[in-house]
């Protein structure tokens, strides 16, 4: 809903292969390859995380990995920069809320 | 200091006539020619280069204001897309006896088409009067730099100097 | 351990154009970023360029980008994509995470840190609503992931960046109810400016953000007049509807990485504050670093390019592919064109606390 379809400079987009992931448990799509981030606000998502002690809710801030206002659980690992992951088939993605929590399946080490 | 131009956004007329890409009432009113609003000193010198007539002058420094010489200006528009600044663009008073014409650089989605009535504005982007598009040129050249014209009444010959974007219904 | 000739850090306009120089001449070259794809902030740049035809000025950076891109592609630069440079040490040895997973350790001859800058924040009830967010965040936002962050957007700050964004927002199908400036001139170009003026943005100087209002999401502005010393004027505030606010208030370089290796620094608030101290080959305090770009004090991507290209030549001049002669001409012309960007009524401020940064260059660089 909110893609950029047609641009004056960029002309019309080539749109890639459109894959399925999951946003606090509810499908939507996105685009193979594009940031998380991305793919969440072209399906009207604003908020990433709530953080830890007011419980304020977050959105992207820099876009380019350095601020970390954009961190949500992906894939049982929390703590993740949305804003610089790209998105694979089926990827699980939750609202974090302050620090997260460490599933076992996040876990490699 | 630049009074409109550094509060406003936009020059004001008497700021514009002071700068050397100006043209004077006389020579906007001889007929077709380009018309340069860039009377800050930034380093930028595409358009001296981009005129077949070599109109535009510049000169080693690249922060000296563009220089335009009207007696060599025939108009042809190369100018208008070659400027990063989008500041340069083609009027003629001459058009016919009510109307007259513009080109300007547009660079919106999507372009006007020939023929539709457009709002013409200011330099603070307000209505001033309906007008006409009688082309739209946008070659690969241009690098999606869009050069429209339109028609518009001569009375309001100074202020027009661009359409309101088209929004996408 | 991997032993190169030269790293770079960072494959923006700078590290790329160092990469170009560095590797033309034969030096052996790696290049670091931490992204997924090489280029830093060029490919958000959908503007055509100034400059002269050397400065590749009319061009829009994303097709300077591509250039750059197919320039390091040819001469076969080697580059590590996602690889993140976590620490320095010894002046030589660099490590590096990559893809979030892995360590490795590069020890390095010569190292060149062009590691960019980032933006500043600014501060007021409500700044941490999502919908609040960097100018260049939602450059990145409309024209490399092609998503709108928002619909009605207000801009604070009308420097370059305040009202190039502004533009783009436009071209990308937004609404952009102002562009705020504190002080009482706007910042950017001329022509800019007028660029949104007659696309009917209203431009405020002597404005800025009160608060910001909304619960999930920004829903409104409420903005204010300042005095001559800055002060809010009691009485001037105006609530506007917006779901997007920009912050375009500067940018602060990147120097975690010199801080690290030891690097002095040097003051310098016009340039975006604490600098590595560098000289006219762009040297360092320590022996065989370098910096380039927006490291070495805020400009643009042409001026970043440049600097780029002096560290890339007087790198590979040291590691015996250049001779002293042929370095020095080059960095001469290359130093002709970085005085031509920084000249005029916008650039001898640059210029001048350039100078000064050259002076103690020379004074603590041997």
């Amino acid at each position: 809903m909110n893609r950029i379809p047609n641009h004056p400079i960029l002309d019309e987009e080539k749109p890639g292969k459109e894959v399925q992931i999951f946003v606090d448990g509810k499908p939507i799509m996105a685009r193979e390859g594009e940031m998380i981030a991305a793919a969440l606000i072209a399906n009207g998502i604003y908020i990433n995380r709530y953080t830890a002690h007011k419980h304020k809710p977050r959105g992207i801030y820099c876009a380019i990995g350095r601020c970390t206002d954009c961190i949500m659980t992906v894939d049982d690992v929390p703590n993740v920069r949305t804003c610089v992951t790209q998105v694979k088939e089926g990827m699980r993605i939750t609202t974090q809320h302050g620090m997260g929590v460490w599933s076992e399946e996040g876990r490699n080490d | 200091m630049k009074e409109s131009l550094k509060t406003t956004g936009a020059p004001s007329l008497e700021e514009l006539r002071n700068s050397p890409g100006f043209p004077t009432r006389e020579q906007l009113r001889k007929g077709p020619v380009a018309i340069i609003e860039c009377i800050e000193e930034i380093p930028c010198n595409p358009c001296e280069a981009s005129c077949p007539q070599g109109a535009i002058t510049i000169g080693e420094n690249i922060t000296n204001l563009p220089k335009l010489d009207f007696e060599k200006c025939i108009a042809c528009g190369m100018c208008i897309a070659a400027c990063p600044g989008l500041a340069i663009y083609i009027k003629d008073y001459t058009y016919s006896e009510t109307m007259a014409l513009l080109s300007f650089p547009y660079e919106y989605y999507p372009l006007p088409q020939v023929g539709d009535t457009v709002q013409a504005v200011d330099r603070h982007g307000k209505y001033v009067c309906d007008a006409k598009v009688i082309r739209v040129r946008n070659p690969k050249s241009n690098d999606h730099t869009a050069i429209v014209t339109i028609e518009y009444p001569k009375e309001h010959f100074d202020e027009v100097v661009s359409i309101k974007r088209i929004v996408m219904p | 351990m991997i032993e190169v000739e030269l790293a770079i850090v960072g494959a923006g306009p700078a590290g790329l154009s160092a990469a170009i120089e560095a590797r033309r001449a034969g030096a052996e070259v790696l290049l670091i970023d931490e992204n997924s794809r090489p280029g830093g902030q060029l490919f958000k740049q959908i503007h055509k360029f100034f400059g002269s035809r050397a400065h590749k000025a009319g061009t829009r950076g994303m097709n300077i980008g591509t250039e750059l891109l197919r320039e390091s592609k040819e001469l076969g630069i080697k580059t590590w994509l996602k690889g993140e440079v976590c620490g320095i040490e010894d002046g030589h040895k660099l490590w590096v995470v990559i893809d979030r997973n892995r360590s490795e350790f590069v020890k390095a001859k010569k190292i060149i840190l062009a590691t960019g800058a980032t933006e500043n924040a600014v501060s007021f009830p409500g700044w941490d609503l999502p919908g609040v967010m960097g100018a260049g965040a939602a450059q990145t936002m409309i024209n490399v992931h092609r998503v709108l962050p928002g619909r009605k957007v207000i801009m604070l700050g009308s420097g370059n960046v305040g009202v190039i964004v502004a533009y783009q927002l436009l071209q990308a199908g937004a609404e952009v109810v102002a562009i705020l400036e504190a002080a009482p001139k706007l910042g950017g170009y001329g022509v800019h400016t007028a660029k949104v003026a007659r696309a009917g943005v209203p431009l405020y100087v002597s404005h800025t953000i009160k608060r910001a209002f909304g619960t999930d999401r920004v829903e409104a502005v409420e903005i204010v007049e300042l005095d001559e010393q800055f002060k809010q004027i009691t009485g001037t505030e105006r609530t506007l509807e917006v779901d997007t606010i920009c912050i375009a208030t500067g940018l602060t370089p990147l120097t975690e990485l010199a801080w690290l290796a030891g690097c002095k620094f040097n003051y310098i608030p016009a340039l975006g504050g604490h600098l590595p101290i560098h000289d006219h080959k762009m040297r360092s305090t320590q022996p065989d670093i370098f910096i380039a770009g927006d490291i070495s004090g805020i400009e643009e991507a042409s001026t970043a390019m440049e600097e780029g290209r002096l560290a890339g030549i007087n790198a590979a001049c040291e590691l015996g592919y250049i001779t002293q002669e042929e370095a020095e001409n080059r960095s001469r012309e290359i130093w002709d064109s970085l005085n031509s960007l920084r000249s005029g009524y916008f650039g001898q401020k640059r210029r001048d606390s350039k100078d000064l940064m050259l002076q103690k260059g020379k004074e603590v660089i041997k």
